[in-house]
């Protein structure tokens, strides 16, 4: 699994109906793009939102996105032709609502194998993830997030998760405290990626920016998204600061040094520098090139002199 | 094959088109409406033709209100919208897709 | 013949016309000689005339020449007004010669033309069912479509003879003093209506707002005036300017945006002191916004802000940000109600704002300008004036003018619906693409091969990717697929002036 190579910061929903948001998705630089055949279409359309996700991602280019698609769920007439469908398509992920146990996630999987045989796709090509969206999944977080090698993360959803915890979303998000870390726990012990729930009032930037910033410091790879302004948002509290970037080079530069020498011993300032402070500078470099915080020649830049900020942003507004 | 029953796919919003198709007699029949008739007009009939070929439908009415919709949506829009004719909805053709 | 822009051009009209093919957007330094208006003498205790009928029939004549200004916009009476009364007299062969054609003049323009009441029409632009009529060739002789600065140009030369203009204006005393800040029908700057003012040869105001003599500040002068007319209402005060500016929420034209800002900040230009034009519409309201942040950040102020001004621009004034507005008109209520608070937001005159035929124009000194586009083509061309299906549909406006701006940044996305907006040869074009510097689109930016020194400083602009413009124009199409071209008749139907008075591109029928 090359899971933790791939920056995972936003996952922005695109409604699986809707041409116009279809064919611009790719635009805004969302590291993942989630296709949505479940709840943004009405029962009647679920056969033309399959073919229109189908013939865009037959043709339409969507750079270096991963791009995502939420099936209907097991307990539908549709996921069979969506998972067809899709693998067909050659789809990166396909996202399983309401997963709860792990031989949901069998199920899903062993029909996955099937299309990709039926469509001559490379075995194993499609991964798989899992929302998480009841008490059941999230006691059975772990569990689902190691069924299957093809794992790709698991995501929670808050609105039917709390809707079943008898509770409902509050701004301080104290309901949601217990899940998340469980999920964050299961995908970290999993080695797969682990996805916030969506914001979704649009008018409350310093809300997002909170809940965002609370996310990132828990140790979430990113957030799933339901328009494409918070993009940019994620991505601003996802930036690392000059400090760390120029650690994270030092780091970097060490590891080269040892390498040259052909010393198994990577030591900075005099110390000894172990693996998680390697993996971290890793991390923090990839995040920094993403953010666009490296030159061509990989220097930081620090004289950054567009605005950084967003609508309602970081930034104070008058 | 025959058009089963009169089915519509695709919406009047901007960049999609909604593709209505009924029973026809007379070979494959156009009522186009489009802002860019002038320059597409060809290529939508085409296309559209093209996934009713695939289908082996030979007869239909066929009425476009297009909005600016891309190739891709053009023919999604026609794949749903003979499913549907054809009453077949549950069951894809795979090899036209 | 073929001018400097490869556009072929009618010999018979040209020659008729009088007109030579655009060559170059440099306008030199040559010696003009400018037309001066007749002045009937008077002390000024006949001016007030309760009747426009009245005026119109004692001083119009079959083939004279009449203007009018936009500046109520949508919200215009006075136009109409004063067609009706022409059409009901009968009158024929009048040019009309406004600064532009909104679609409230619309339906009366087209009654005239096919009365025979009006023959000629020189304009910035028109849309709508105008367009439409002119593009399907109702008109009996090609529209001359002239930018701001081209129009002033002309009137003064005399090219554009106005016998009589008609002016509604919020305010005027009984001399003629006047100006566009004060009223129910307010719209701020009366820029374009002072090149009527000073060089039609009958000046009549059309008010609903008489004043206490003597009425100041005076945009428009008693010297200047023959007659005031006193109506009931001269507009509509909710149609003249849109209300309160909203910020675009439209992601697309919100990363455009953001990817022009990014452009101007790292351009040799963004420096204290620079100026800069962004015009009307969403995605620009939106640089304005960025620029903001941007002039914060980096502790930088601009030294003007230029052309048609909406309330963002005057925000950046009253925070110090922009040292003076330099206004030609006001696209909204916020920023025309600001003109007689603010000192420092000057009314210009459409020739201060954009005429080449001067001593210096505003546009001159502009440092960084932001224009739209409906096409621009693989040599910078850019069309405002025709539609995708080639139907007159826009204005040539201040864009020829602004775009001599040491930066000029199209913004534009690849394409619109299904149609590209980066074409292999505008349909019309109207900008010649040797002022033109910077194309911005959603995907990245593409750099005229000319502007070397500009390729140099951005080609490494974090989050902003360089492309050629070919490969643009070859993403858009990618998108949508080649189209098949238009289909024309050989009747030309518009003319489209340089700024200078040469013709860059005719306008001709289409066939449907």
């Amino acid at each position: 699994m090359a899971n933790e190579e791939r920056l995972r910061r936003t996952m922005m929903f695109v409604p699986g109906n809707n041409p116009a948001m279809v064919k611009d998705a790719g635009i805004f630089g969302a590291d993942s793009i989630m296709f949505d055949l479940e709840d943004a279409v009405s029962l009647p359309e679920k056969d033309a939102a399959r073919y229109l996700v189908y013939e865009a991602l037959q043709t339409v280019d969507y750079g270096d996105a991963e791009l995502v698609v939420r099936i209907n769920g097991l307990d539908t007439p549709f996921y069979k032709n969506d998972i067809r469908a899709m693998v067909k398509a050659g789809i990166d992920v396909i996202r399983l609502p309401k997963v709860e146990t792990a031989d949901m996630m069998t199920e899903l999987v062993g029909l996955v194998e099937e299309a990709e045989a039926e469509f001559g796709r490379e075995k194993g090509s499609t991964r798989v993830m899992a929302a998480i969206e009841s008490a059941m999944g999230v006691v059975n977080a772990y569990a689902i997030a190691s069924s299957t090698d093809r794992m790709m993360g698991i995501a929670l959803s808050a609105e039917d998760y709390t809707t079943d915890m008898k509770t409902h979303r509050y701004p301080d998000g104290a309901e949601l405290e217990y899940a998340r870390n469980a999920i964050l726990h299961a995908a970290r012990a999993a080695g797969v990626s682990a996805f916030d729930t969506v914001f979704t009032n649009m008018d409350d930037p310093e809300g997002f920016y909170r809940e965002t910033q609370y996310i990132h410091q828990l140790g979430f790879d990113g957030k799933s998204l339901v328009n494409p302004r918070q993009i940019e948002m994620v991505n601003a509290v996802f930036e690392p600061t000059e400090k760390e970037v120029l650690n994270a080079q030092n780091v970097i530069a060490a590891i080269e040094e040892a390498r040259a020498k052909g010393s198994g011993v990577i030591s900075m300032n005099g110390q000894m520098v172990d693996r998680p402070v390697v993996l971290r500078a890793e991390r923090v470099m990839r995040l920094a090139k993403a953010s666009h915080l490296l030159d061509a020649a990989g220097d930081y830049i620090s004289n950054v002199k567009a605005a950084n900020s967003q609508e309602g942003g970081k930034q104070s507004e008058k | 094959m025959e058009i089963k029953k009169t089915a519509l796919a695709g919406t009047l919003e901007s960049s999609d088109v909604q593709v209505m198709l009924s029973q026809g007699t007379n070979g494959i029949q156009f009522d186009l409406d489009s802002d860019v008739a002038k320059q597409y007009g060809t290529a939508i009939k085409a296309t559209v033709t093209s996934v009713l070929n695939a289908y082996g439908i030979d007869n239909a009415d066929v009425k476009i209100v297009d909005k600016g919709a891309l190739d891709m949506v053009i023919k999604a829009r026609t794949i749903a919208a003979v499913q549907r004719a054809l009453d077949i909805v549950d069951e894809p053709n795979w090899e036209v897709l | 013949m073929k001018n400097s822009v490869n556009r072929e051009l009618p010999d018979a009209i040209m020659k008729d016309l009088d007109y030579k093919p655009f060559e170059s957007v440099d306008f030199g330094q040559p010696e003009i000689q400018r037309h001066a208006p007749k002045v009937r003498a008077t002390t000024g205790t006949d001016k007030v005339v309760d009747s426009l009928e009245k005026v119109v029939t004692e001083n119009l004549e079959d083939g004279m020449t009449i203007s009018f200004h936009h500046h109520f916009r949508e919200g215009d009476y006075v136009f109409n007004m004063v067609m009706c009364i022409i059409i009901d007299h009968g009158y024929k062969n009048l040019t009309l010669a406004p600064s532009s054609l909104t679609n409230t003049m619309n339906d009366i323009v087209i009654e005239a033309i096919e009365k025979g009441v009006v023959t000629n029409i020189t304009s910035s632009g028109m849309r709508g069912t105008l367009g439409d009529a002119v593009s399907h060739g109702a008109l009996e002789n090609p529209v001359i479509f002239r930018s701001h600065g081209g129009r002033a140009r002309a009137i003064e030369s005399g090219e554009i003879n106005i016998d009589i203009a008609f002016l509604g204006v919020p305010n005027a005393d009984e001399m003629g003093n006047a100006n566009g800040m004060n009223g129910e029908t307010a719209f701020g700057s009366l820029g374009y209506a002072l090149m009527d003012a000073r060089y039609a040869d009958k000046v009549v105001l059309i008010t609903d707002n008489l004043v206490e003599y003597p009425n100041t500040p005076a945009s428009i002068e008693q010297t200047q005036v023959d007659y005031v007319v006193k109506v009931d209402k001269v507009g509509d005060p909710d149609k003249i300017g849109s209300g309160a500016t909203r910020f675009t929420k439209d992601p697309k034209e919100l990363k455009i945006a953001k990817t022009v800002n990014d452009v101007i900040v790292n351009s040799p230009y963004f420096k204290d002191g620079f100026s800069f034009q962004t015009g009307s519409g969403g995605a620009a309201l939106a640089v304005t916004r960025f620029l903001r942040q941007s002039m914060i950040d980096n502790g930088i102020t601009a030294s003007f802000a230029l052309g048609g001004i909406t309330k963002p621009t005057i925000d950046l004034l009253e925070e110090g940000l922009v040292k003076r507005v330099m206004d030609v008109q006001d696209f909204d209520k916020g920023a025309a109600h600001s003109m007689k608070l603010n000192p420092a937001q000057q009314e210009i005159s459409a020739t201060w704002y954009a005429d080449p035929a001067n001593k210096g124009a505003m546009v001159d000194k502009l440092d960084v300008v932001i224009l739209s586009a409906l096409e621009i083509d693989t040599d910078f061309n850019v069309n405002v004036m025709t539609g995708s299906d080639g139907v007159i549909r826009g204005a040539v406006g201040g864009h020829q003018d602004a775009a001599t701006a040491k930066l000029t940044i199209i913004s534009a996305p690849l394409v619109r619906g299904r149609i590209a907006t980066i074409v292999p040869a505008v349909t019309t074009n109207v900008t010649p693409g040797a002022s033109v510097d910077v194309l911005v689109t959603e995907a990245g930016i593409a750099i005229n091969p000319n502007r070397k020194d500009l390729l140099e400083t951005l080609k490494s602009v974090p989050g902003v990717p360089v492309y050629t413009i070919d490969e643009l124009q070859q993403m858009a199409e990618k998108k949508v697929g080649k189209p098949e071209p238009l289909e024309f008749t050989d009747r030309t139907v518009a003319m489209v002036e340089y700024r200078d008075g040469t013709i860059i591109d005719t306008i001709n029928e289409v066939k449907d």
